[in-house]
């Protein structure tokens, strides 16, 4: 055995984490760590690479007692990890970022040498003089896996890698990971993909709330079944009945337009249009310009040539406040910060984008009780877990706040609504119940874009799909029968040959 | 080990239990300063805090001084604090102010030495401009420019002072002053001047502008929707972007408006308690108000409370100054430790404070 | 023409270097502060409490020497007053440094009472044999005390540190994203409390070059803008320490120049002369801040935002 783990318990206030979780991994062994959102993955993996250290239980690593104190200790003791969201400095290039990452670098020429050495026989390919920030999500991995293999890791733990990766991406890291495993080399593998799973993992130990409740081969075991460990229940899966879409609502015709940040992506020549009852889903890596695009279908971005219409008029000049008195309304990605404001409450909250459609306000001036009973209507229709309308958005579990955020929009009877990463981060039974809510507003008879980059979730609702890679985006086609690999070849950017198909 | 734990909720209790720990705090600090100083701690504590109020010698001068005081305190610190809301920090304030006072002297200055009702109007709107802008200056540079205003606008006070030395000295000076610097004394002269309204309150126009401003602040802040607006920005300004605010707007708002507000305390100041434009008629109200706005934790009723507070300090200080021989600089090192610790106590309304061992070693 | 004529360039150019070190001292240090994610407004504070710390201990002790060290340390014990708000208990920066700076003002005219009109022991200066005898380069590079070359070794110092070393390269990352430095094990409260110590210290030196050698004496409120221009002079050099350099010998040669304007009695108004260092800071300021997208790249991003450690 490499690493063993008995009775691991970390709690934090309110909530156990992680609950006397044991499992172990012998030598080569690639082993998937299974469970949904708040399972207490990230906090077990944070205990062995040594960020958090646990309330009780005992690790250890190749016959020794294992107590990492920081980072650096399980660095040095052979552990290495690659981190769902990049720990990564944009503005330091690629060797200085893989400097950053060990403890004893070489002088920077020679570094770069090993990083090219490293990237060919890998199969990863990767320059280290450019800055980290110009490069995609996909590059972004290579960097911090390579710095991980520059260290000569015994085990190597893999936060979610595949969740800002294209298919065909997703194929060469699991090249990557199996010649990897055939040297030697053992793999903590965490994800709640179970298809994953099936084709890479030797083992897997299934978490929820904090608690091993499960351990199997996956292999040996359906997809169905693994699921229904994770979740515990029978998932409801969204439905709809058909419907025939009706008149062209929302118009983008070639759309381009200049990021805010320096780091942004331009969006390039973008056109799509959706009509009433229809839902229309654009995939796409991360980092390939979806923040942009909803900026600019929620004013938060202006275009000046008119590519963006309502009903064929054109609406790009004006701002977010304008956009919603036409009923075109909008839910970013980022619920902290972006769609709702951390330290105020859910009423004030309600503020943000409903103050005009729902008169909460006249010359001006706020109505307070109209805010708490639309925030509390808010909360009724769509189950969001609070103790009250009076508590800061920041207490709210990443589900429930999701709830709140989409709630806000659909029940101020959108026309058009552009949603980004709806139901990111989010546990089962919240992302079914906002799925549901989507399709019914299109069934209402409004247009539905859902932008996301969980491509199984875009094929459960969506009528018709495009791709965004590095902001254009492919002509949309009809969900139904696209295959995988043509939608990887949409995401990788290959949009000519389809069109040639059609 | 102590370790910080981020609260769900920001805490009402410590939100309003903060500034007067802070004060406390403050008192045993300064009380240290002067014993180190060789001065009797309690007894400077007491002529700060509670002679000017309470003192049968000096609580008849030192009263009606509180709200003179005070008056440009709240002023200014009432149209700083919804800028320092949306995390635009005007600190160019003493500036604005003194822009004010001669924009306002002026105007007084030129129908000199005419009576009229309308004199003293038009002077009050002058000094408003004037310190408008003044403060437009950054806010201009800002939204055009993306140039910083913490910069720009604390770049200004030092031309605004060298601009006041120009004036007391050159064009504004008195021409019947016998060569010395300072302009008319426009207190003396009735069409332009600011009087004490009710005899021995020390309330003045300017005090009665800083009440309202208090009210307008407060019905802005809790009722309207710019106020809804700024406390976004300040709190999540990619929110308030989603949310259809204007983020250029609101800088000119926010600056305009506490460069007016300033620029008026300037003007009451300069035709009421100090008279006349000299080289140092200002006394940094406009840098002590930025202390104001916090210790009133940017709340138009806190800042009222604070305003009236360090006018205590500085009534008091003077008078240990002159009883206890405890130097102003003291007074003024007072007035910093108070900052330091209320931003030092501000922890504990977001975090609450666990006893425990260690996270991470 | 007579004006001019009467101003000797060389000469002007050796006091142009004096007349910068304070500020380029100030600078460099808060670059280091910055890079490292921290924005310290409190180096008008840290400089003026340099300015009488240097000149008190001086003064005592006879020594400049010892009185630049004291500077150096009076100036780091104040700002770690900012560091331990602003790291440990997360109180915002930019209130923290107006707090830095109300107080220093304040706290320096009390140590100071004591100290107006009194002469500090001269420093020697340190003419390099030789090269100090060339006409006109000789007065104007090598006839300085040891401060100035002090502040030039100092730019080189940081530059090679942010550019070469590991130390360097960590500072960076933890002023770039605070979260990712903390997931690599990186201890970024401490690597930032020992930067904001290193610009206290370097503003304290600055400010008694102040007060010991290029006024020298103490007044109350001596530094008159010095850390806000230094400040200034840090978004200009877009955090490059040779550009700093660049600024603050610009900024010196402009109040040079305007001193010797006003003694040449030029018509017009002493006040308006003094007061074109600050308007030239403006002008500048407007200047780097509207080719925005550049200088944004080298801001470091974390710049100015509390990091609390989850977990």
């Amino acid at each position: 055995m490499l690493l063993t783990i008995e009775g691991l318990t970390k709690a934090y206030p309110g909530v156990v984490a992680n609950d006397h979780v044991s499992f172990s991994i012998g030598n080569g062994e690639v082993h998937a760590l299974l469970g949904e959102n708040g399972a207490g993955k990230s906090t077990l993996v944070k205990m062995i690479y040594g960020l958090v250290r646990p309330d009780s239980g005992r690790m250890t690593l190749r016959g020794v007692p294992y107590e990492p104190a920081n980072p650096n200790a399980a660095r040095s003791a052979g552990v290495a990890m690659v981190f769902q969201h990049f720990s990564l400095f944009e503005a330091l290039n690629v060797a200085e970022n893989v400097a950053l990452g060990m403890d004893h670098p070489p002088p920077q020429r020679q570094l770069a040498r090993r990083i090219r050495e490293v990237s060919e026989t890998y199969g990863l390919p990767l320059d280290p003089s450019r800055l980290v920030g110009d490069l995609s999500a996909g590059e972004r991995q290579r960097v911090e896996i390579i710095r991980c293999l520059l260290q000569d890791p015994k085990l190597l733990i893999m936060d979610e890698p595949t969740s800002v990766l294209t298919p065909q991406e997703v194929d060469i890291l699991f090249q990557t990971l199996r010649r990897l495993a055939a040297d030697g080399t053992s793999i903590l593998y965490i994800s709640h993909k179970l298809e994953e799973i099936r084709s890479l993992c030797d083992s897997a130990t299934i978490l929820r709330l904090g608690k091993v409740v499960g351990r199997c081969t996956p292999r040996e075991v359906s997809a169905r079944e693994m699921a229904e460990m994770m979740v515990g229940t029978t998932l409801q899966v969204p439905t709809r009945a058909a419907t025939e879409p009706g008149e062209v609502l929302l118009e983008v015709s070639n759309l381009t337009l200049r990021p805010a940040s320096p780091f942004g992506t331009v969006l390039r020549d973008v056109s799509f249009s959706v009509r009433a009852g229809e839902v229309l889903g654009i995939g796409g890596v991360a980092g390939n310009g979806q923040d942009e695009l909803l900026s600019a279908l929620s004013g938060e971005a202006r275009d000046l040539d008119g590519a963006v219409r309502l009903r064929g008029r054109p609406i790009g000049k004006l701002g977010p406040t304008e956009r919603r008195g036409l009923a075109v309304l909008s839910a970013p990605e980022e619920r902290l910060g972006h769609a709702a404001a951390p330290d105020m409450s859910l009423t004030e909250n309600v503020l943000l984008t409903a103050a005009r459609r729902e008169g909460l306000q006249s010359h001006g001036f706020l109505n307070w009780g109209k805010s708490r009973g639309f925030a509390e209507k808010v909360i009724r229709a769509f189950d969001v877990r609070t103790p009250g309308a009076d508590v800061a958005a920041r207490a709210l579990s990443g589900g429930n706040l999701q709830k709140f955020v989409i709630g806000r929009e659909v029940l101020q009877r959108p026309e058009v609504l552009v949603v980004n990463q709806p139901t990111w981060g989010v546990d089962a039974a919240a992302a079914a119940a906002i799925r549901q809510a989507l399709l019914d507003l299109a069934q209402g008879g409004a247009a539905v874009v859902v932008i996301s980059q969980d491509l199984d979730e875009l094929m459960e609702i969506a009528d018709r799909f495009a791709a965004l890679n590095e902001g254009r985006l492919s002509p949309p086609r009809p969900t139904r029968g696209l295959t995988m690999e043509q939608i990887g070849l949409m995401l990788g950017g290959a949009h000519d040959m389809d069109v040639a198909h059609v | 080990m102590i370790r910080l734990i981020k609260r769900p909720t920001p805490s009402r209790f410590w939100t309003a239990a903060t500034p007067v720990l802070a004060v406390l705090l403050t008192m045993i600090a300064g009380g240290l300063m002067f014993a180190a100083l060789g001065k009797d701690p309690v007894a400077a504590i007491r002529t700060i805090f509670y002679d000017p109020l309470f003192d049968p010698n000096f609580a008849s001068y030192s009263r009606p001084q509180l709200l003179v005081k005070a008056g440009p305190l709240i002023l200014i610190a009432v149209g700083l604090s919804l800028g320092f809301r949306a995390g635009i920090w005007n600190i160019g304030a003493e500036g604005q102010y003194i822009i004010g006072a001669l924009c306002g002297a002026a105007v007084g200055l030129a129908f000199y030495p005419a009576e009229g009702w309308y004199i003293f109007p038009l002077m009050v709107m002058a000094g408003a401009l004037g310190g408008w802008a003044w403060a437009m200056i950054p806010a201009i540079l800002k939204t055009r420019f993306n140039t910083n205003e913490i910069l720009v606008s604390l770049l200004l006070v030092y031309v605004a002072q060298q601009l006041l030395a120009a004036m007391a000295l050159g064009r504004m000076r008195n021409p019947q002053g016998g060569g010395f610097p300072g302009s008319r004394n426009l207190s003396q002269y009735p069409a332009a001047s600011n009087p004490e309204l009710i005899a021995g309150t020390g309330m003045h126009w300017g005090v009665v502008a800083a009440f309202i401003a208090v009210i307008a602040g407060y019905i802005l802040l809790q009722r309207h929707m710019l106020g809804f607006q700024i406390r976004l920005s300040g709190q999540a300004p990619r929110a308030a972007r989603f949310a259809g605010v204007n983020p250029a707007r609101l800088v000119v708002f926010c600056l305009g408006v506490s460069g007016a507000l300033a620029g008026l305390a300037g003007l009451f100041e300069v035709t009421g308690p100090a008279g006349q434009i000299t080289i140092d008629f200002n006394s940094g109200y406009g840098f002590t108000a930025i202390i104001v706005a916090f210790l009133g934790r940017l709340h138009p009723v806190g800042i009222l409370l604070a305003g009236l507070l360090m006018a205590l300090t500085y009534i008091g200080g003077e008078l240990a100054q002159f009883m206890l021989g405890i130097p102003s600089a003291a007074i003024q090192a007072f007035q910093g430790m108070l900052l330091f610790f209320l931003l030092a106590v501000d922890l504990l309304s977001n975090y609450r404070i666990q006893l425990g061992r260690p996270e991470v070693a | 023409m007579d004006i001019f004529g009467s101003i000797n360039l060389w000469v002007l150019l050796a006091s142009l270097m004096v007349a910068a070190t304070p500020i380029l001292l100030a600078a460099i240090g808060e670059l280091v502060v910055e890079k490292a994610g921290v924005l310290n407004l409190g180096v008008e504070g840290m400089m003026i409490t340099g300015a009488i710390c240097g000149f008190a201990v001086a003064v005592e002790s006879g020594s400049p020497a010892l009185g630049f060290l004291g500077a150096a340390v009076g100036g780091a014990v104040l700002s770690l007053i900012f560091g331990v708000l602003t790291q440990v208990l997360l109180a915002n920066q930019v209130a923290t440094g107006l707090a830095l700076t109300l107080f220093g003002l304040g706290f320096s005219a009390l140590i100071g009472q004591g100290y107006i009109g009194v002469r500090p022991p001269a420093m020697p200066r340190l003419d390099i044999p030789v090269l100090a005898e060339l006409p006109g380069l000789g007065r104007v590079l090598f006839r300085h005390d040891v401060i100035v070359y002090l502040s030039i070794a100092l730019v080189a110092g940081v530059w090679a540190m942010l550019r070469y070393s590991r130390i360097g390269l960590i500072l960076r990352a933890v002023g770039e994203n605070h979260d990712a430095a903390h997931a690599l094990g990186y201890k970024v409260v401490r690597i930032r409390i020992l930067a904001i110590m290193f610009g206290g210290a370097c503003a304290g030196l600055g400010g008694a070059y102040l007060s010991l050698i290029r006024v020298p004496q103490w007044t109350e409120g001596m530094t008159a803008g010095a850390g806000w221009i230094a400040l200034a002079i840090v978004v200009f050099a877009s955090w490059r320490p040779w550009r700093a350099l660049l600024g603050a010998y610009l900024f010196g040669g402009i109040a040079v120049l305007q001193l010797n304007l006003q003694a040449a009695g030029v018509r017009i108004p002493v006040e308006y002369l003094s007061m074109s260092p600050y308007l030239i800071t403006i002008l500048v300021l407007v200047i780097m801040s509207s080719g925005r997208s550049r200088a944004a790249l080298n801001a470091p991003a974390s710049l100015g935002k509390s990091f609390h450690a989850q977990g």
